[in-house]
């Protein structure tokens, strides 16, 4: 410890660090902070293993569980209900593992590791955006073992494996993009239940007021009006498309559209949030 | 050469010559809720040197820091750093500061060398580069045997020399520490301050919070005394000590109840009140003279006070402080030995 006077190294001069200090952040460094941020997310995933367990059970009995209570009543039997309920269930599945990540974040946040974040010269939005990068690996095991689930109960999506992939990746990005509201939630509520309360309340209107398990003509005139605009229909029905029919659809650009609309709103909406934090 | 002689020249020719101070604050103000925290402290903090902030829990030091750092907002009154302005510039400052927080800001999920190599990369340092930082600092700060472990499974002092190793990275030339020492033991306490005086010799300067007066005394050049969000005094640790005398004359009483009656005794013979020490029986008279002490001691004999010890000696910074302030300096509110979280 007492080396720490070593002969070789040049004094600090505190004029040349004002001179040479850089006065806003760019573009690339932003991304390169944000990827940093990714690795330390997956290196805290890495070691807790457990945090996977949610997103590897659910989507494994909701496929279950949904095609036996559900399938019989709705399309008459279970194999005729899969091709309309497995992408609701990825819809589900993927918006749940974005919940998680509202909660996680907050609970990083009163970590003292976060004030080392705010003290040092890095872009406000990087401690943010790191996660949620990270958490593409999340979405994508939820969304493949949706996928697989459906297989092995006998789905065969008639829009071969194009078309599953597809829906795989839109699935992904509405996630990613979702995401921000509860990151955005995670930075305002008080503590780590709240965020869950909050984000509960968000979370089951936009899948169960949506056509994810039952068709919209059967329900009443003002919750079919809320169906038909909520995000997670669109997802839901361009998804179907893709992996029933390989057909990219009119709803694939609807749900990319309400993706970046939600992002416009919240990312900057969180970024702000976070700053009042400190 | 011994480090401590290093240390206690207090940074000789200042490293960048100018005019321009480490921190100049003027008036500043943080208040929460109704509580006013912070109450109009001015700081001016010379390039080169080892500045202490003292004060006892909830004077307000963390916020203080907190605010200099960026990390709270400004409510009233400005601070510069090294001229630049703390408000309009937080990108510029969080370049020119390497903070040491009070509990240490370090990634529990990841190794030692991981959170290093993450700070590092963070500040836009190369791979190579920050590679060999990460070693460099884990040698200087004992920590190569811990390197590749979870921080979870470190003890409070090794928590604590990483996030010091951790604020090093960029070798800042300002380093805001708070509270340092806290819970450390006393030897890895001798290696801190060593370590702190080794970082003025590389040219930084050092902020310092504390609650120990002896911490403040060998390291600072010098200190402030802040209480209740209000600045007390400032000066050299000898300046302060001389402040409240030259001496003191330190007084065990053979009866704890006889008190009162001593303090009647020394006020009548020199006009002021002596400090009542937290020890029963135990009194503290600053002296303008040390042959005062003479008459003191005729004094209390002729009353029939009896004295189990005596002594005079040159006031210590927890006299300062009781005089400076009306009351001591342990009143803890909170737990002490807060570790890290
Ligand atoms: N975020 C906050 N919200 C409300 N009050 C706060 C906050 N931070 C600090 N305070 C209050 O401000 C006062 C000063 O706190 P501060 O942490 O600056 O003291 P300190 O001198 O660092 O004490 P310690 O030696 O215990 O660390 C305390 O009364 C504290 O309760
Ligand atoms: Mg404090």
């Amino acid at each position: 410890m007492s080396t720490l006077i070593a002969p070789a190294r040049e004094v600090v001069t505190a004029a040349d660090r004002v001179a040479a200090a850089r006065r806003r952040i760019s573009i690339g460094e932003t991304l390169g902070q944000t990827m940093m941020m990714a690795w330390r997310a997956l290196k805290k995933m890495r070691r807790n293993p457990e945090q996977f367990f949610d997103v590897a059970l659910q989507p494994i009995l909701f496929t279950a569980m949904f095609a036996f209570i559900f399938g019989g009543a709705i399309a008459g039997d279970v194999q005729s209900y899969l091709p309309l309920m497995i992408p609701g269930i990825l819809a589900q599945t993927v918006l749940t593992t974005c919940m998680a990540t509202g909660t996680q974040l907050r609970e990083d946040m009163e970590k003292g590791v976060f004030d080392r974040f705010k003290s040092l010269p890095i872009a406000r939005i990087a401690p943010l955006a790191g996660p949620m990068v990270a958490d593409l690996l999340r979405y994508t095991i939820a969304a493949t073992l949706t996928f697989g689930m459906g297989l092995v109960m006998g789905y065969r999506p008639g829009g071969g494996a194009g078309g599953v992939l597809a829906a795989i990746l839109l699935a992904i990005f509405t996630g990613w993009s979702l995401a921000w509201v509860f990151t955005w939630v995670g930075t305002i509520a008080r503590s780590a239940q709240a965020v869950q309360g909050i984000s509960m309340m968000i979370l089951f209107p936009l899948t169960f007021l949506s056509n994810a398990f039952v068709p919209v003509e059967t329900l009443p005139g003002w919750l079919a009006a809320f169906v038909r605009i909520n995000p997670v229909s669109h997802l839901v029905t361009a998804a179907r498309d893709l992996a029933n029919r390989a057909v990219v659809s009119g709803e694939v650009a609807w749900t990319i559209l309400a993706c970046l609309i939600v992002m416009a709103i919240f990312a900057p909406l969180s970024v702000r949030s976070y700053k009042r934090h400190m | 050469m011994s480090i401590t002689e290093l240390g206690r020249t207090g940074g000789g020719p200042a490293p960048n010559g100018g005019t321009d101070l480490a921190v100049r604050a003027e008036g500043l103000m943080k208040t929460f809720g109704e509580h006013r925290a912070v109450d109009g402290i001015d700081l001016h903090v010379r390039p080169g040197e080892i500045f202490g902030v003292l004060g006892p829990n909830g004077a307000g030091k963390t916020t203080m820091l907190r605010m200099l750092a960026t990390l709270l907002k400004i409510d009233a009154g400005r601070a510069e750093i090294f001229g630049v302005d703390v408000a309009g510039n937080p990108h510029v400052i969080r370049q020119l500061v390497g903070v040491t927080g009070q509990y240490a800001s370090v990634d529990e999920n990841l190794t030692a060398r991981e959170n290093l190599w993450l700070f590092s990369r963070l500040q836009g340092i190369a791979a190579p580069r920050a590679r060999r930082i990460g070693t460099e600092l884990l040698g200087q700060f004992g920590l190569e045997e811990a390197a590749d472990k979870p921080v979870a499974q470190f003890s409070g002092g090794m928590r604590r020399r990483l996030d010091l190793a951790a604020s090093l990275i960029t070798r800042p030339p300002l380093i805001f520490l708070d509270e340092p020492t806290t819970g450390l033991d006393p030897r890895t306490r001798g290696q801190m301050w060593d370590t702190i005086r080794g970082l003025v010799t590389d040219g930084c300067t050092v902020l310092l919070t504390t609650q120990y007066l002896d911490e403040a005394d060998q390291l600072a050049d010098r200190v402030a005394v802040i209480d209740h969000g209000r600045k007390v005094a400032e000066g050299t640790p000898d300046e302060l000590k001389t402040a409240v005398g030259n001496s003191t004359l330190q007084l065990q009483l053979a009866e704890p109840g006889e008190v009162p009656a001593a303090v009647e005794v020394v006020r009548r013979v020199l006009g002021s009140d002596p400090v009542i020490s937290p020890e029963r029986g135990r009194l503290n008279v600053a002296l303008d003279q040390a042959d005062l002490a003479a008459d003191v001691l005729i004094a209390l004999r002729t009353a029939g006070v009896s004295i189990s010890s005596v002594s005079v000696a040159k006031p210590s910074l927890d006299e300062v402080f009781l005089a400076l302030t009306g009351h001591e300096t342990d009143e803890h509110d909170e737990t002490g030995t807060e570790e890290n979280r």
